[in-house]
């Protein structure tokens, strides 16, 4: 049912006159307004002639495929781009930002997909770069550790101030993110896909951070995906599609369903995706693999396992308990202190990532930034890695130009990634899009076995459905899959056998078919006997304090 | 000449000639390496400031309008460097390189120029830096003589060390200048100009060579030579790579070469021949350029997006 812009008049209250349940108090002017936003890049119109208006207070989630604008018109607000039209308006006043300082003083604050953090720092002493705090001429970390404590307190940000950036896990660096800012007394939050990288658990607690700011009558903007999510602390959902706002709904009145058709123009149901044949040989085994981190801890502990060809096993596990590093194991990213590796019945446990790929290995690592793509190179050249040894693509050992690009056309077009062209620089795709990028060259390899590591992380939900359909169709192919993610559906959705690692190890192995999201959260807690979900929280939190 | 004796406080007087030179340059480089500027031009910016000494020296008749003077060469001929890696963000190793080889061009094309001159200027009329002997502390046994009594640019050297220490690790300003120079695009998302910070430390580094410079040509002798650092700024380089750019660490790498240096010259007066001593800073640096590889790489770790 493609209601198309019109949309809006089929769905209850407007966008506009603001009038919010939560918090209201009458007629008054919006805390923030956007009115007829556009901005053209070379080749797409990112924001077409945006309207959104925020009350204050109010939690505003802001939807939209990949590529939708939501990132574009974010930074917009926050003064990182100039406007080609359009006005925005803070309580009542027009203002202009020409850079995110601007925005700062007028009490913006905004939590970026990447971190904009120091490593080597403190925690205070990000949260007050720039605005230190000192006497006689000296920093006062003292005084500064005490500020940044009270603020995280208030809000139940649990951080300490004087840990390193580089050693606190990842759910801490978004707390310091949004510390920074509301040591800048930021009175309207933007979070760009704040849960993407965090499990679920820390997205939980995330939202109870969120609630007690919109509570103490901030605003907040947040990006995200996940219609779980907007569903459950959202009070308004702002739907971009192809640079427009198609829609803007109040959540308590609207469904995930009318959100993912405003979205999309159809219907999508995340399914399963059951199997048709029994699995055949094995194509990968990993015996006793063990392996440390950059620290010397231990993070993989004697690990087993096997996956068949048309089979897809899943890993769960909270993160940080060796996923990444055993999928590093694999593709021979890290060196394994101890273990055997067969892929396709090739050992490759001493061998380098290009034999283990020759010997039939295909990965979509989880970082595309740094590992999964070159970001300054073009769509053409990022499409042909790895396929550039042999075949079509090279003849007499000078690489087909002509070959490439028409390869990298039929891949944009098959995987239907938003892009101006073959040759633009994959550094300034939506995140959804350069994860399509990694997602299309490494499903192009036909390997025997793929590695998938959060294969869907930042991906609208129709993509997500057709990374589904594209992993499930090379498993029917006769491919082996290890699928690690951070979203048991995905993993139940997809896989026909879990595996659950905590510390370093495989402590559990499920069958798909009967396992269930609550029993998986036992395992990857390190419980799996009796017991209560209390103490699976409390088992992540003890993850935090590490 | 020398005693037989290694270990002796005349040995400890040529480890002080020999490091402060080194100090000076590679607090410098310490700067801009915190400041995320790879600086190499140390080597050309002393040169220059040597040269410069000399000639201010020479022509006023006051060795401390020499050191000025050497200073203000450092800080001119950097300003280029920082107007070439920063302004017009060209790459800093190159820059660096080219001014390097510019530094002895120039000062050997302006001795003949000047003095009708080549290899060696010597005249009676360049003023050398004195040391100073501090009362009653030069008297104390062994270090005291050595410790306490250096030229101006000496004491300044050792004082330097603390001082960055404490901007570095306790002012607002080097917390700045740390940022910029670790993430330069969280620094300016935050309204902190990285360009200003990396124009600030570079010039730091030429005042710094300069005086580096001043000390080599009017303190460690009397005198402007080709080519005379011969190889003291790359040396003060690798002390920034070996110290991982802490000042405290810079100050025990600049020993270690200080040592090198003076034990070099003192087998040489116990006979060995010169070809061989002369190399011993440099085998220090090799083998302290390896150790210091490995380190580098280790260092270099990411916060996660
Ligand atoms: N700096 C840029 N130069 C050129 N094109 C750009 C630039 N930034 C964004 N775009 C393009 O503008 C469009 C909108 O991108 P944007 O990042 O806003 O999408 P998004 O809605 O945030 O998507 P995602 O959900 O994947 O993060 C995309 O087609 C993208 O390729
Ligand atoms: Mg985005």
């Amino acid at each position: 049912m493609d209601e198309g812009p019109g949309g809006l008049r089929g769905s209850p209250p407007g966008p506009f006159p603001v009038r919010i349940a939560a918090h209201e108090e009458g007629d008054r002017v919006a805390e923030l307004e956007l009115r007829g936003i556009t901005k053209r890049f070379p080749g797409v119109l990112a924001n077409d002639q945006i309207d959104i208006s925020v009350a204050k207070g109010e939690i505003h989630a802001l939807m939209g495929e990949n590529g939708a604008g939501k990132s574009t018109l974010m930074s917009i607000l926050y003064g990182l781009y100039q406007p080609d039209a359009g006005e925005i308006w803070l309580r009542g006043e027009r203002r202009r930002f020409s850079s995110p300082i601007e925005a700062i003083d007028a009490g913006l604050g905004m939590v970026f997909q990447a971190f904009k953090l120091f490593p080597s720092l403190t925690v205070a002493e990000n949260v007050i770069y720039r605005e230190e705090v000192t006497r006689r001429g000296l920093l006062d970390h003292r005084e500064a550790n005490r500020r940044v404590t009270e603020i995280a307190d208030r809000y139940g940000l649990a951080v300490d101030p004087t840990a390193r950036v580089e050693r606190v896990p990842v759910g801490v660096l978004q707390r310091v993110e949004i510390l920074k800012a509301l040591y800048r007394d930021a009175q309207v939050l933007i979070l760009d896909e704040p849960t993407a990288v965090l499990t679920p658990q820390e997205a939980e607690r995330l939202f109870t951070i969120l609630r007690a700011l919109a509570d103490d009558g901030r605003t907040i903007i947040f990006i995200t995906h996940k219609l779980k999510e907007v569903m459950a602390i959202s009070d308004r959902v702002t739907i971009l599609r192809d640079g427009r706002a198609v829609a803007s709904l109040t959540t308590r009145e609207t469904t995930a369903a009318e959100i993912t058709r405003h979205m999309t123009g159809r219907d999508v149901e995340l399914r399963a995706w059951p199997v048709t044949r029994p699995a055949g040989a094995p194509v990968l085994t990993c015996e006793g693999l063990s392996a440390t981190g950059d620290d010397g801890r231990v993070v993989l502990d004697s690990v087993d396992l096997t996956v068949r060809a048309g089979e897809i096993v899943g890993i769960a596990g909270v993160a940080g308990n060796g996923q990444t590093e055993l999928a590093e194991v694999i593709a021979g990213l890290r060196t394994a202190a101890g273990g055997v590796v067969t892929i396709a019945g090739t050992e490759v446990s001493r061998a380098g990532v290009a034999a283990r790929r020759k010997a039939g290995l295909a990965y979509i690592p989880e970082d595309r930034h740094g590992v999964g793509t070159a970001p300054t190179a073009d769509a053409t050249d990022n499409l042909s890695l790895g396929h550039h040894r042999s075949g079509p693509l090279v003849r007499r050992g000078v690489l087909q130009r002509g070959q490439m690009v028409e390869r990298a056309r039929e891949l944009i077009a098959r995987f239907q990634i938003k892009i101006a062209g073959p040759g633009t620089m994959v550094g300034t795709l939506s995140g959804g899009n350069l994860q399509k990028i990694v997602v299309a060259r490494e499903m192009a390899y036909h390997a025997p076995l793929l590695i998938a590591e959060q294969p869907t992380r930042g991906v609208d939900i129709g993509a997500i459905e057709f990374v589904h359909q594209q992993i499930a169709q090379y498993r029917d192919g006769g491919g082996a899959v290890l699928l690690i993610s951070a979203e048991l559906s995905e993993i139940l959705n997809l896989a026909q056998r879990i595996l659950v690692m905590f510390e370093g190890r495989v402590v559990a192995e499920l069958d798909a078919a009967t396992a269930t999201e609550s029993e998986l959260g036992l395992f990857m807690a390190g419980g799996g006997t009796g017991i209560s979900a209390v103490t699976t929280v409390d088992g992540t939190e003890s993850e935090h304090a590490r | 000449m020398f005693s037989v004796e290694l270990l002796d406080s005349a040995l400890f007087a040529s480890v002080f000639r020999a490091l402060i030179p080194i100090l000076l340059a590679a607090i410098g480089g310490l700067i801009c390496e915190r400041a995320g500027v790879f600086n190499i031009g140390l080597e050309g910016l002393m040169l220059s400031g040597a040269f410069a000494a000399v000639a201010g020296s020479y022509f006023s008749g006051s060795a401390y309008a020499g050191v000025l003077s050497g200073v203000v060469a450092g800080v001119a001929v950097s300003s280029v460097l920082a107007y070439g890696a920063v302004t017009r963000k060209g790459d800093p190793i190159v820059l660096a390189v080219a001014l390097n080889l510019f530094a002895v061009g120039i000062t050997a094309f302006l001795l003949v120029a000047v003095w009708d001159v080549r290899g060696v200027f010597q005249d009676p009329r360049i003023v050398g830096l004195k040391t100073m002997p501090i009362p009653a502390l030069s008297q104390l046994p062994w270090l005291g003589s050595v410790l306490f009594n250096l030229t101006l640019v000496g004491y300044v050297a050792l004082l330097v060390v603390p001082v960055v220490q404490l901007v570095l690790f306790r002012t607002a300003v080097g917390l700045r200048l740390r940022g910029v120079g670790e993430r330069p695009l969280a620094a300016s998302s935050l309204g902190v100009q990285p360009g200003r910070y990396q124009y600030g430390a570079i010039l730091a580094s030429g005042a710094l060579c300069g005086l580096a410079g001043a000390q080599l040509s009017l303190g460690n002798v009397v005198q402007f030579a080709e080519n005379m650092t011969s190889g003291r700024g790359w040396i003060a380089v690798v002390a920034v790579m070996l110290a991982r750019a802490h000042p405290v660490g810079v100050l025990g790498a600049a020993l270690l070469f200080g040592f090198a240096e003076a034990i070099g010259f003192r087998l040489q007066g116990n006979g060995l021949p010169s070809q061989l001593t002369d190399a011993a800073p440099y085998v220090v640096t090799l083998v302290a350029l390896v150790v210091a590889r490995r380190q580098f790489a280790r260092a270099s770790t990411s916060v996660a997006t």
